[in-house]
């Protein structure tokens, strides 16, 4: 096994065993979403206004939820430093822990929201763009997290602090998803809108890795 | 295949650790580092570890900076730190497969790993159940399940009962006989025969005159 296949697969291994963290931020996911009629109203009419934009935050959210997952555990208990003495570099390490990451979050998120977009009414023919656009967008979600986790390691209140660095860098990838399926709901084109989506997972998937590896060589210091 | 330090110095915090530390590891040599608290036996080990830059100075393998091939350097050393790097859902098996399979390299001796510290009665146990001595145990059991020339220990028989002592000396004894060598850092008196000893309060750099000028 390759090192960088052992840490996509340990990191799974922790995902699926340490108390079911995927079976937490799916249910955290579903509940957002769950929520929001009885905030907004029961109207389809609304929801349907607004469903693509509902599931979009719910999983920005629950991507949040789960970064603490990204480091901190081997931050605490000396992981890192093995990490950073692996045959890896520390660049590719934090690429398969976000590719673990996004396996066990992005990827199931977008498999079950087909279901949460029939319970917020939206257009069937709208649903295969809201899933292509988290299947495109999720990744930015897993990367661009995990500069904001590495750079609050050490840090007294981590959660709080990494989704107060995190959720502004998801703006992009919110605003071009959301109309991406705005489009396809009026008969637009969403090529345009998945393009540049598509752009921002594509130039986090490089420079993520970058950042959060110098974020990681601050905190073993 | 040496190792060979050149007055070395480290700061923390914004301020002088040791300063002029040199000595030299032959194949086959241990360095047993002692001295007060504080006084950077943890720092020197990270410094070797490459974990940590140093301040000032060398650190030479086979003839050569560390700095010029770290991949090379990295897979030839093992640091055990004090925290032991395991994770509670995962038994002693996974984890020293996983610590081998991240070093890349050949076929791991997983079995052989937990012979040597007598773990198979605990391989498939989660971790969380495991005792902070056999925590240690695991921790030091990577140092087979990979073999790797260098060993950099901190306190590694802090937790360890008499018979784990034993058999970490028997297992530096064997890592030595093969022409690996070892830095151990420990309070604990380890039985680590013909070891050079290193007392680092003797490089405490605020001791050194032209350091304590330029504090």
């Amino acid at each position: 096994m390759t090192p960088f296949l052992a840490v996509v697969g340990r990191d799974l291994q922790l995902a699926f065993r340490q108390g079911g963290e995927i079976g937490l931020v799916i249910g955290f996911f579903v509940l957002a979403v769950v929520l929001y009629p009885f905030g907004v109203g029961p109207e389809p009419e609304t929801l349907r206004r607004i469903g693509a934009g509902i599931l979009w935050v719910a999983a920005l959210l629950s991507a949040v939820l789960s970064l603490d997952r990204l480091f901190a555990a081997d931050y605490a208990d000396g992981g890192l430093d093995l990490l950073a003495v692996s045959a890896l570099p520390l660049e590719i390490v934090v690429l398969a822990k976000c590719a673990a990451h996004w396996l066990a979050t992005g990827l199931p998120l977008t498999l079950i929201s087909p279901f949460l977009a029939v319970l917020v009414d939206l257009d069937s023919s709208a649903i295969p763009v809201l899933m292509l656009t988290l299947l495109i967008g999720t990744p930015a979600l897993s990367l661009l997290g995990a500069i904001a986790a590495a750079l609050t390691l050490g840090a007294r209140r981590p959660g709080v602090l990494s989704s107060l660095l995190v959720l502004p860098l998801y703006l992009p990838p919110l605003i071009f998803a959301t109309a991406a399926v705005e489009a396809s709901l009026t008969g637009a084109a969403v090529r345009p809108h998945l393009l540049l989506l598509g752009a921002v997972s594509l130039a986090a998937l490089p420079l993520a890795p970058l950042a959060a590896a110098a974020g990681l060589r601050q905190a073993l210091d | 295949m040496t190792l060979s330090v050149e007055e070395l110095a480290c700061w923390r915090g914004g301020r002088p650790v040791f300063a002029g530390l040199s000595f030299r590891l032959p194949p086959g040599g241990a360095l047993l580092l002692t001295g007060s608290n504080g006084s950077g036996k943890s720092s020197l080990l990270r410094v070797l570890a490459s974990l940590l830059p140093a301040e000032s100075g060398a650190v030479d393998w086979r003839g050569a900076p560390i700095a010029d091939d770290l991949p090379g350097y990295r897979a030839a050393l093992h640091y055990v730190g004090h925290l032991d790097a395991l994770k509670p859902a995962l038994s002693p098996r996974e984890t020293l497969r996983f610590s081998a399979a991240l070093r890349g390299g050949g076929a791991p001796a997983i079995d052989a790993a937990l012979a040597c510290f007598a773990l198979e009665d605990v391989a498939e146990l989660p971790c969380r159940w495991l005792s902070a001595g056999q925590r240690r145990r695991v921790a030091l059991a990577r140092l087979i399940a990979a073999p790797a020339p260098l060993w950099l220990l901190d306190e590694p028989a802090a937790p360890l009962d008499r018979d784990g002592e034993a058999r970490l000396a028997e297992a530096i004894a064997a890592h030595r006989a093969g022409g690996g060598m070892a830095v151990v850092a420990t309070h604990a008196p380890l039985d680590i025969p013909e070891a050079n000893a290193l007392v680092l309060d003797e490089f405490a750099a605020a001791a050194m005159p032209d350091w304590a000028e330029a504090l």
